[in-house]
């Protein structure tokens, strides 16, 4: 148990005053520390991923010794468990107790979900990890900046990638039974069929479950492929359960963004070469700002920065950038979300921008698991640029469309 | 209680929202939410003597239902209050005729069962409760027009019913009916000679603790506007059990004090020592090894040892 | 038939798994009328502990049996300081038990941290067996094996040997035996530490099936009660066969009905407890 007196003598004392004295936050903090709130996930199935996000933006903080555009910035950590329920308290006392001025996160999509509406009524600026489409689509959260992806914006290019260059005519799609899951598959599967493709058998399993045997019984094997939507670690404990059925070689498996991150890669061995997955970021991806990011989160933790991982370092740029922009007055907080929509930053992903609700356009990539050096790697074989929430489909026609889910698109070729 | 020490809290506990911040009501809400939620469960364990584990079925149950009837019928909380009382009411009819099969350490294992049974299906039936997403996007009810969407209203709309709530318990209790519920109790043979149907007394006592467990579900979903299957879970009855167990279970103040100390650790310690349910789970077991009857009647205990005399 | 041949397996393999857990939960119950709680996270130690051995001693069977062996010292230490200091209470000693679970949760949780933790098969095992057209994970067979042999040796002790009928005397009637002359104190310690053991080395004997996770006492613990419960308290059969009995229906129940999979796991035992509350082949009512 670590007792962090730190931070619960600048709490009491903030704490107090804040109750006592009601002090409105702008006149007090102008040239105070910028306050930014980490939500992120260090129990459970989702753990991995959270640790890295944690980790990363520490050490984009580190390079910069804790500030940005002139101000000195203070990191808060909170751990939401992977629940839901938990996400949404823990947020409410980040801003409520510690009067974070930004938040960084939620990880998972089902948090953000549950956090929605406190957000907007806390007027809680968010720079998001989470993918949960509709906060970026048909129902807009105003102050919401998503610079990783919606739950089908990686999974649509790889759909394609799938249908036209690797000629698969007949897959199966399986996932974790959350909103997350349901919105990344339905995607896959929208894009594949409407190339020509037949998903024949569609699969959720609970996030939790200790056991894939009863899941990979039921696959067929009369496919080109299977899709997997997992997150955290799930996609690999499946994968060695399903090599274990003697399933490996029968089936091709191609993964979606989070399937075999780089934090669970570094566990596997040779059967995971030739996995192909499409993500908005690999650790092979060749730009400045990207290698020396490599570099010195390999120095620090031994192994490879993955999705997570970057969510955070890309996030913490997008952040830096659009405080330059207002000039580090983060408490205007319209100021704040007009700069960020209309910023275009160069990351470690490469250069992004927003669209008009907030999500990102940066480029997809198709990555292969290969051996470099001695360790397995996310080699990008394929670049799919400025790759929009919509993927191909016109805007207005997409919003007018329910939002990606279990059922919805239907899927009309399953079989038996 | 003290007259006077009634009235003292009273006081503080209506001029709070004066003097404190935005996160102190808010704390405050949530544990009178959470000392209706102790106070029910108490009735079947510090005055039936039936230890629980499954109280969370109440609050779960109510909890859900409202918000489906929110968010897929689009009824009014006017309507999907009653509703949600009603059937979970219900409900506890049927668990209270399985569980009272057995008394004591098998009491505790049905009810445990049944809970995770909810919460089992809360998880899975995804198409109902959308699994494990929870069902969010609720509303609060606007009694008389009054929004409760604000820390303070609704805090003393909360504070209003836990009061109602802890009255009509504490009249419960001050009954005949709750005499011969302690009675079945102490003594379960000799009231069965008297002519007491102690089975019906216990069940009884189960729909009507069950009644109040899902009052606290229902001011639980408008809290927090969001219902998660990990409310049904048996931390969620275990936090229960430990408050009434710390508090003092063989009193009408204790649950509540109890409930009080384990939200506060559970809320404000958190944040500065990580591993809350370590500190729950010692808590936990210190409580029953070294002040087995709990933290109000141990405190009384001593008070009359200082007012002079008597024996503890 | 492919199909139905793996699932029938999968579920013969799972009940194997929770005859471990169960066995130990069920003589505990019986002998000393503790539910204990604790019990599932006592599995989760072991699947832990058992990862931290194999880093010293990559062979599976002795980190099961290194693993079985701290839990049963752990379980050993409980039972003397902590349940014994609560004898007669059994409530508090139920509330104890839950209590440590948490401690034990969460000392995990501090010590291997929050990422699930992958538990390698053993290599001569990890070739899937083939029998014509079906391939199945040859260690999930062999965890069954486990399981059977387990079930016969416990068999052996009770039904053959003295300290097994000074068992079955505890289960049947506690105060005879004790008249009788029964070392009851150490019989108890004994047994909690054989039950410890049990679930310390299921923990790691299913750890590549499962992995050792924060969370895997949570999933395991409502599977032991309903086993016991369903099969009867103290009964060594009853564990046996409510184990595989619900290994089928967990199994079956997820792929056919997975909305439903929790009740049609918990309403089995529902059904029995509420007409037949020794459950099936139980000799005390619950």
């Amino acid at each position: 148990m670590a007792i962090n007196r730190r931070r619960f003598i600048q709490a009491a004392g903030a704490g107090l005053s804040a109750s006592a004295l009601g002090f409105p936050a702008i006149s007090r903090a102008q040239s105070g520390p910028i306050r930014v709130g980490l939500v992120t996930v260090k129990t459970g199935p989702l753990a991995s991923g959270g640790i890295d996000m944690e980790r990363a933006l520490t050490q984009y903080l580190k390079e910069r010794n804790y500030t940005m555009a002139g101000r000195k910035v203070e990191l808060i950590v909170a751990d939401s468990g992977g629940v839901a329920a938990q996400a949404r308290t823990k947020i409410q006392e980040l801003v409520e107790r510690d009067k974070i001025h930004i938040m960084i996160g939620p990880l998972d999509t089902a948090s953000a979900l549950a956090a929605d509406d406190y957000i907007r009524q806390a007027h809680l600026l968010t720079l998001s990890v989470a993918a949960a489409e509709d906060m970026t689509q048909r129902k807009p959260n105003p102050w919401f900046t998503r610079g990783t992806s919606t739950s089908s914006q990686s999974a649509m290019p790889l759909a394609d990638y799938c249908a036209k260059t690797l000629k698969y005519k007949r897959m199966i799609t399986i996932a974790d039974d959350l909103a997350y899951g349901h919105e990344m598959c339905a995607g896959f599967q929208r894009v594949f069929e409407d190339a020509g493709g037949k998903i024949v058998q569609k699969l959720f399993s609970p996030l939790t479950v200790p056991d894939y045997g009863t899941y990979i019984a039921q696959l067929k094997t009369n496919v080109d492929g299977i899709f997997l939507g997992f997150a955290g670690s799930n996609g690999f404990r499946f994968f060695r359960q399903f090599n274990e059925y003697g399933l490996r070689g029968k089936i091709a498996v191609v993964g979606g963004m989070t399937a075999f991150d780089e934090a669970v890669l570094r566990n596997m061995g040779d059967e995971a070469l030739g996995i192909i997955t499409a993500c908005w970021y690999s650790a092979e991806i060749e730009n400045a700002i990207n290698k020396r990011f490599v570099a010195n989160f390999r120095v620090d933790w031994g192994y490879d920065p993955g999705f997570y991982a970057a969510a955070t370092y890309v996030e913490a740029a997008v952040l830096d950038a659009t405080l330059q922009k207002i000039h580090g007055k983060i408490e205007d907080k319209q100021a704040f979300m007009k700069a960020v929509r209309s910023i275009k930053v160069d990351t470690c992903r490469g250069p992004v921008r927003f669209d008009h609700l907030g999500n990102v356009v940066a480029s997809v990539f198709i990555r292969k698991v290969e051996r470099k050096d001695g360790r397995l790697v996310n080699r990008v074989i394929y670049t799919y640029p400025d790759v929009s929430q919509f993927w191909h489909y016109k805007e207005s026609e997409f919003l007018k469309n329910p939002v990606y889910s279990r059922d919805w698109p239907p899927a009309k070729n399953l079989e038996p | 209680m003290r007259r006077p020490g009634l009235a003292v809290i009273a006081a503080f506990l209506l001029a709070l929202p004066w003097f404190a911040g935005e996160y102190y009501v808010n704390l405050s809400s949530q544990i009178l939410i959470a000392a209706v939620f102790a106070a029910s469960l108490n009735l079947l364990v510090g005055y039936g003597g039936l230890p629980s584990l499954g109280h969370a079925s109440w609050l779960g149950l109510a909890a859900y239902i409202s918000a489906w009837m929110s968010l897929k019928l689009g009824v009014g909380h006017w309507v999907s209050a009653p509703v949600a009382l009603l059937a979970t009411t219900l409900v506890a009819c049927a668990f209270g005729w399985i569980s009272l099969r057995a008394t004591g350490l098998g009491f505790l294992m049905i009810t445990l069962a049944l809970s995770q049974v909810l919460w089992g299906t809360a998880y899975r039936w995804v198409s109902v409760t959308d699994g494990d997403n929870g069902l969010r996007g609720l509303t609060r009810p606007a009694p008389f027009g009054i929004g409760l969407d604000d820390a303070t209203s609704f805090y003393y709309f909360t504070l209003a019913i836990a009061a109602v709530a802890i009255v009509l318990m504490a009249m419960f209790v001050a009954s005949p009916f709750g005499a011969a519920l302690r009675g079945t109790r102490d003594q379960p043979r000799r009231m069965g000679a008297l002519g007491h149907a102690v089975w019906t007394v216990r069940w009884i006592t189960f729909v009507y603790s069950g009644f109040w467990g899902a009052v606290s579900g229902l001011l639980f979903v408008y809290y927090n506007k969001y219902i998660h299957p990990a409310s049904l879970s048996i931390t969620s009855s275990a936090e229960a059990l430990l408050g009434v167990v710390a508090g003092g279970s063989g009193t009408l103040a204790g649950p509540i004090v109890g409930a009080a100390i384990i939200m506060l650790l559970k809320n404000y310690v958190s944040a500065y020592i990580e591993r809350w349910n370590m500190l729950m789970g010692f808590v936990f077991v210190l409580i029953v090894i070294f002040m087995p009857e709990g933290v109000v009647p141990g405190v009384r205990r001593l008070l009359r040892r200082f007012r002079g005399g008597g024996a503890g | 038939m492919q199909y139905w041949i793996i699932q029938t397996l999968n579920s013969l393999a799972l009940g194997g798994l929770l005859f471990l857990l169960a066995a130990g939960f069920s003589l505990i119950f019986g002998l000393m009328r503790i539910a204990n709680l604790t019990h599932g996270s006592l599995y989760m130690l072991g699947a832990y502990v058992g990862v931290t051995v194999l880093k010293f001693v990559p062979n599976l069977w002795l980190a099961a049996l290194i693993g079985g062996a701290v839990i049963a010292v752990f379980g050993g230490l409980i039972e003397r300081f902590i349940l014994r200091a609560l004898a007669g209470n059994a409530l508090g000693q139920v509330l104890v038990t839950l209590g440590i679970s948490f401690i034990v949760a969460d000392f995990c949780l501090i010590v291997w941290g929050g990422d699930p933790i992958p538990v390698p098969t053993p290599p001569a095992l990890q070739q899937p067996l083939r029998l014509g057209d079906v391939s199945f994970p040859t260690y999930r067979l062999v965890v069954l094996a486990i399981a059977i042999v387990t079930a016969t040796a416990l068999y052996l002790l009770m039904e053959r040997t003295r300290i097994g009928a000074m068992i079955r005397a505890g289960v049947d009637d506690m105060q005879m035996a004790r008249a009788v002359g029964i070392p009851v104190s150490k019989l108890f310690t004994t047994v909690f530490c054989l039950g410890a053991a049990l679930a310390g080395a299921g923990g790691i004997i299913g750890g590549p099936i499962m992995s050792a996770y924060p969370g895997l006492d949570a999933d395991m613990l409502p599977l032991a009660l309903i086993v016991v419960m369903l099969g009867g308290v103290g009964s060594l059969l009853g564990a046996f066969v409510g184990s595989f009995l619900i290994g089928a229906i967990y199994t079956f129940g997820t792929a056919l009905l997975p909305d439903l999979a929790y009740v049609i796991l918990f309403l089995p035992m529902i059904v029995v407890i509420a007409f037949r509350p020794r459950g099936l082949f139980g000799r005390q009512t619950v």
